[in-house]
């Protein structure tokens, strides 16, 4: 016989006038390699549809699915219901603007982020079309590559509790993004430049080091040496900046 | 209600349209893309394996240039395709590629020195050249007479998304995320914007524009089986159909994947075959290099899928609970390829399959995965039927891939398309002068507000709009699959045809109140339905087999009577079927049709056609 399980899920749709934040209880038979996904379409097609939440890939590449998921951030195409208990607590993610349910705005938030730490490439060279492509060490390329593996899930951000507490804290993964560039050869940024984004209580000196982020990043993103490194090269930076006064 | 006006309104967020409205604001215009979910997160990232484009750096892709390009994808094709256009885009693939690396795409670049690489089970070794250090390096893919394959690890669509995207950011192109186009706003002969619904509010927005461009991605949703996004549920190409004159081009051109996992249907990239893993059946013995002698794995996969389908038929499939399936095996490639270059893979088969690659075979079956058919266009990427009306990327009949289109080819095919098509919008606009008629928009808007009341209000019945969908599902499971005859096609279309009378009668159960998810699903069935309707009818039509389209009854590729393109129009909203047109596949031709090479050869000759 296989398990019942109890969803307790986080039900609110700020459009309705008469809705209230609940949380609502559905049943729903486990099947087979059943994932969070197989299972909130089920709900939604046989018992509420209704029932808001967001999938895209469904296969743990796009970061759509990031909620709450027995108390802790995480990709719900990827959560497999056998590896839950038989009672499974899904909420939004924190931080994120909600819009109904289980759906929040992560793009508003992310757009904002390009926005602020000026997410492209920063260069004075034109594109020629008639020459080759500018070398660059494959290593290079690679690393570069680690830190773009971010699917912008919003997974740190919901966990990271100065975010909770600021609503204008840049978080992990714009530190992330930041990282990217800073270590891309092609932009021509410098320390300085990046210290104007970065360097305050608002980016990397908010940051309090607790390591939430990386603990719940489904991409498993080296965000813990990324924060690091960017602590060291923006304090060496801020020394710079106070003797060159 | 809130009205948007720009110059360029691309429907879809996507590669190809994000490329096509960097383009027009480069040349100074105003550009807005649409979409379901914020851009990076669109269909394109999920592209793992790569990007084809004749650089010719790495050693086994020496020789490699747009010539022997295009030759492979008119093959590629099986001459289905618009030569005219397939050069076009052979020609300008390797220019996009530097210009996103440019742009910021971390490519894999040539190391050089020796190393390994494996083909069809079997090591090798080759070297790369000290000149060539350091330039964009390739991996092989299926029906490829060179390595031309450019990527990041396994995260090709990914990271190039992520570099489009924030060129858009850069050059000012809003991406107005969150927002379903649901219809077209048009006087039978131009395009000027569209009705579309807030995702984050429900309410209703017109846009208006002097172009629209329509770079939606593909609709694998209307099979139930497939590695689509569940956002590539054809939504916009059913606002294109409900125009009544614009058609979509060689709907019945359906490609199924060789390697979607068994249960999920999550793809794993053809770069595993490219790389050098092998399919094996239920005794674990390697069987594509029965079939194809000379390509094995990595023929075209409308061959190698037809050929697996084909083996379990014979007996040699593994039984599981949910069907036959078959083995892949890429173990030999050993942890350090698998946990890099093809990480996304490994991921993949720990997270959802519990399945170890490095040490475990992974089941898999042909799905559903691209569709070839799509909005026609012309050359220049104006669609058929609208003036003002584009359309690019896996949204559009090109038609560079006619019947069956080679790996990599399709997001190499984003960024061109996007780029010759977003230079092609940007004359149109400069030579452009509209006048917006109110009493049109006021009716356009009209009209759906009165859609979305009937189905709130079950006005039209009580149908439920997911069994409803779940029919469409079976009935094109079971009848426009891999393998198809007319006894199963006649069925087919019947189902659909009663599916579309059902589609007409749904009612919400829910209030339909907020961005509502039942509302959505219901305001696009009946043209999904309709979009299912083309496949299906087309495929009874055509009475030979090309590419991925494989008839039984009719094995022979026909050349005397069908080297065509089916064009598709839903002319009226009371029709019960489309009306099927057709034109030459091909007005340029530099290579006539002739043998693959790879697939079966039976052909019938385009010389036998009695003057
Ligand atoms: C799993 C997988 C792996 C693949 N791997 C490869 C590969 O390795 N190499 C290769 O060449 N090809 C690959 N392909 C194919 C290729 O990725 C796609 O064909 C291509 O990315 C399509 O890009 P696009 O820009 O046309 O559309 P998409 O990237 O699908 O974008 C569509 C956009 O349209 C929006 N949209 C859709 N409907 C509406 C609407 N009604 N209103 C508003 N917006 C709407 C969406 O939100 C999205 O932004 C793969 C495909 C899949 C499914
Ligand atoms: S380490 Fe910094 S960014 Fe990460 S969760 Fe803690 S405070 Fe937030
Ligand atoms: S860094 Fe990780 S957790 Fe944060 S948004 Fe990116 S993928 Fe998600
Ligand atoms: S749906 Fe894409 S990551 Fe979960």
């Amino acid at each position: 016989m296989s398990r019942l399980l109890k969803f307790n899920i986080f039900r609110y749709n700020p459009e309705d006038t008469l809705s209230t934040p609940h949380m609502e209880e559905f049943v729903l038979e486990e099947t087979d390699a059943m994932t969070l996904f197989i299972a909130l379409n089920r709900i939604r097609e046989e018992q509420d549809p209704s029932l808001q939440f967001d999938f895209c890939c469904r296969a743990g590449i796009c970061g759509s699915c990031g909620m709450v998921i027995n108390g802790r951030p995480g990709l719900a195409c990827h959560t497999k219901t056998k590896d839950l208990p038989g009672e499974i607590t899904l909420l939004p993610l924190p931080v994120f603007k909600l819009v109904g349910d289980l759906s929040v705005d992560t793009g508003s938030w992310f757009r904002e982020m390009y926005t602020r730490t000026e997410s492209w490439i920063h260069t004075d060279k034109e594109f020629d079309p008639a020459a080759l492509e500018e070398r660059m060490d494959n290593k290079t390329a690679v690393g570069i590559y680690e830190l773009e593996r971010c699917v912008e899930c919003g997974c740190c951000i919901s966990a990271c509790g100065t975010a909770r507490l600021r609503e204008d804290f840049l978080g992990a993964a714009a530190l992330n993004r930041v990282a990217r560039f800073l270590i891309d050869p092609r932009d021509q940024r410098t320390d300085a430049d990046y210290y104007e984004i970065i360097g305050n209580d608002m980016g990397i000196f908010g940051c309090m080091g607790l390591l939430a982020c990386e603990d719940v990043c489904p991409k498993h993103l080296p965000l813990q040496n990324q924060l690091g490194f960017l602590r060291r090269k923006m304090g060496i930076t801020s020394l710079k900046r106070i003797f060159r006064k | 209600m809130q009205t948007v006006y720009t110059d360029l309104l691309v429907v879809g967020a996507g590669l190809a349209g994000e490329r096509a409205a960097v383009e027009a604001a480069d040349a100074g215009f105003s550009a807005i893309c649409l979409s379901l979910v914020p851009a990076r997160r669109s269909h394109s990232s999920a592209a793992q394996g790569g990007m084809q484009a004749s650089l010719g750096n790495s050693v086994m892709g020496e020789g490699d240039c747009p010539d022997v390009h295009f030759e492979d994808t008119v093959k590629g094709s099986d001459w289905g395709c618009d030569q005219e256009v397939a050069r076009l885009f052979a020609d300008a693939a390797p220019i996009e590629m530097r210009r996103l690396a440019h742009w910021g795409v971390p490519w894999n670049r040539v190391v050089p020195g020796k190393s390994i690489y494996f083909k069809g089970g079997k090591q090798f070794e080759k070297v790369e050249k000290e000149e060539k250090e350091g330039l964009i390096m390739a991996r092989s893919f299926g029906g490829t007479a060179k390595w031309r394959t450019c990527y990041t690890s396994d995260g090709t669509g990914h990271a190039v998304m992520c570099t489009m995207d924030n060129r858009c950011a850069q050059m000012g192109v809003e991406v107005h995320d969150k927002t379903e186009a649901i219809a077209l706003i048009h006087d039978g002969e131009t395009c000027s914007g569209v009705v579309a619904r807030c995702l984050r509010s429900g309410e209703l927005r017109v846009y208006l524009a002097k172009a629209v461009m329509i770079a939606s991605g593909g609709f694998g949703r209307i099979y139930p089986n497939t590695t689509n996004a569940v956002i590539c549920d054809g939504g916009a190409h059913a606002m294109c159909v409900d125009t009544g004159v614009v058609p979509m081009g060689n709907m019945e051109a359906v490609q199924f994947h060789p390697t979607g996992i068994v249960p999920t249907d999550i793809l794993v990239t053809e770069g595993c075959r490219g790389d050098g893993g092998t399919l094996l059946d239920v005794n674990e013995k390697r069987f594509m290099d029965i079939y194809e002698p000379e390509k094995a794995e990595l023929a075209s996969r409308d061959v190698v899928s037809r050929w697996m389908t084909h083996h379990m038929r014979e007996g040699h499939g593994v039984k599981s609970p949910y069907g036959e399936h078959l083995w892949l095996d890429i173990r030999h490639l050993g942890e350090e390829h698998i946990t890099g270059k093809l990480r996304e893979v490994y991921e993949i088969c720990t997270s959802f399959l519990g399945v170890n690659p490095i040490h475990q075979l992974i089941p898999v079956r042909p799905t559903q995965h691209y569709s070839m058919g799509g909005v026609r266009t012309n050359k220049d990427g104006a669609a058929y039927g609208l003036k003002g009306l584009f359309s690019a990327g896996e949204a559009a009949c090109w038609d560079m891939h006619g019947f069956n289109r080679l790996g990599g080819n399709s997001l190499a095919e984003t960024v061109v398309a996007g780029g010759i098509v977003g230079r092609k919008i940007a004359e149109y606009l400069k030579g452009c002068e509209t006048i917006f008629q109110t009493a049109l928009i006021s009716d356009a808007v009209k009209r759906q507000q009165t859609r979305i009341d009937a189905l709130v209000k079950c006005r039209n019945g009580s149908e439920n709009v997911y069994r409803v969908r779940a029919a469409m599902h079976e009935a094109l499971n079971k009848g426009a699959n891999i393998f198809r005859t007319r006894e199963g096609l006649d069925a087919c279309v019947a189902a659909l045809q009663e599916a579309l009378v059902r589609a007409k009668n749904v009612g919400l159960r829910s209030d339909g109140k907020g961005v509502n998810p039942e509302l959505a699903a219901a305001l696009k069935l009946e043209g999904q339905v309709k979009l299912a309707l083309m496949v299906a009818y087309g495929a009874l039509m055509r009475t030979e087999s090309r590419g991925s389209h494989n008839r039984e009854d009719f094995p022979a590729r026909n050349d005397r009577d069908w080297l065509t393109r089916t064009l598709a129009i839903w002319k009226s909203p009371d029709d019960t079927l489309p009306t099927l047109e057709y034109e030459p596949a091909t007005t340029v031709v530099e290579i006539p049709p002739g043998d693959r090479g790879y697939g079966k050869s039976e052909i019938i000759s385009a010389d036998d056609k009695k003057e």
